[in-house]
């Protein structure tokens, strides 16, 4: 395939980096990159993703576009209020990079529908808001062998991790193997959130997503970052494979999907 | 360098007049990319700073330049061997 001069100019800035060329951005145009939340993660990675060009972009999130999410979700905007966010976020998307093709779900993510949805996808982002997506999410990505980019925000505090078990490293549950109780953890609705963390988590997300995706620089997988805006500090710990994992350690005790209750969720 | 230009056998020849960098870097990498291990692409340009900028981003990247030279009061050409199979 010939770059058009269009292409050429659109993407030469990141053509020209060292391990990219031609054959990075054509890896990046036949890449396919599932977002779990068109939210305060998913708006920054996305739009990120979409202006390298990554080709195939799916958005997937039953909520509508409402006045307080506008403080960090930035792939809407005022006037999509009332909106589903994944139609807000799609037209946000083409209208940065009429290239890229935006893939939509607005169904709720239950064990159901997440097999078929992240099967046609090479790498999935997570930016949900709750434990019991969470943890499906980490699943299904386990059971189809998807690379998970996995991010967390609350308050003023980030988290990110890869998590690739079907190349050797930790899943999700390797470092927290069930969800916490009910009421144990506020949610953002809760305890809120600095829009501004959402955005340095879902750019991060999509920086690793690109790496990823081009094979260059060192994977998260196997390692936990934690930022945090006040002290603008950044933590990294290493993680390994738990071998008492539920889900990928030696005696695994989950074999199928489990659908923890959504609680506090209209 | 010498005006005189050696013997080399150029695969292919890209005119890349009128173009400025990076453009013309990334068209000669797109270009080298394209081409089969250690053939030879002798590229044109007429912007002054591409004449050293493209052998220098070529280097960089890992090609080897055989021959940078002057064609005609404006044109340069620059000639670089592709890498070997990575």
């Amino acid at each position: 395939m010939k770059f058009s001069d269009e292409q050429i100019h659109r993407y030469s800035r990141q053509m020209i980096l060292p391990g990219i060329g031609g054959k990075g951005q054509r890896k990046l145009m036949e890449a396919k990159v599932l977002i779990m939340g068109a939210g305060g993660l998913g708006s920054p990675a996305a739009i990120y993703l979409a202006a390298a060009g990554v080709g195939t972009i799916g958005l997937a999130d039953f909520d509508r576009v409402e006045l307080h999410n506008l403080q960090r979700q930035i792939l809407h905007k005022t006037d999509d209020l009332g909106r589903l966010k994944v139609e807000s976020g799609r037209e946000t998307l083409e209208s940065l990079n009429p290239e890229v093709k935006v893939q939509t779900y607005s169904d709720r993510v239950i064990s159901a529908n997440i097999p078929e949805m992240i099967k046609g996808y090479d790498l999935v982002l997570d930016g949900s808001d709750n434990f019991p997506t969470r943890f499906l999410v980490n699943d299904a990505c386990y059971f189809e062998r998807k690379t998970l980019i996995s991010g967390a925000i609350l308050r003023f505090d980030g988290q990110l991790s890869t998590f690739k078990p079907h190349s050797g490293g930790p899943c999700y549950r390797c470092l927290f193997p069930e969800p916490p109780p009910p009421g144990m953890v506020p949610s953002c609705q809760e305890a809120g959130v600095l829009g501004a963390v959402a955005g340095v988590i879902g750019i991060l997300q999509a920086n690793e997503a690109l790496k990823e995706i081009l094979g260059l620089g060192e994977s998260m997988a196997g390692r936990f970052l934690m930022f945090n805006a006040l002290n603008l500090s950044f933590h990294e710990v290493k993680i390994a494979k738990n071998s008492n994992c539920p889900l990928c350690g030696e005696n695994p005790t989950i074999k199928e999907l489990i659908e923890y209750p959504q609680v506090c969720q209209a | 360098m010498s005006g005189e230009e050696i013997k080399i056998d150029i695969d292919k020849e890209l005119n890349l007049k009128g173009k400025i960098c990076p453009y013309t870097f990334i068209e000669t990498m797109l270009t080298l990319e394209e081409m089969e291990p250690e053939e030879v692409l002798r590229v044109i340009v007429d912007y002054p700073p591409a004449a050293c900028e493209v052998p220098r981003s070529l280097k960089n990247e890992g090609y080897e330049i055989l021959e940078v030279l002057p064609i005609n009061g404006t044109d340069w050409a620059i000639i670089v061997k592709n890498k070997e199979i990575e």
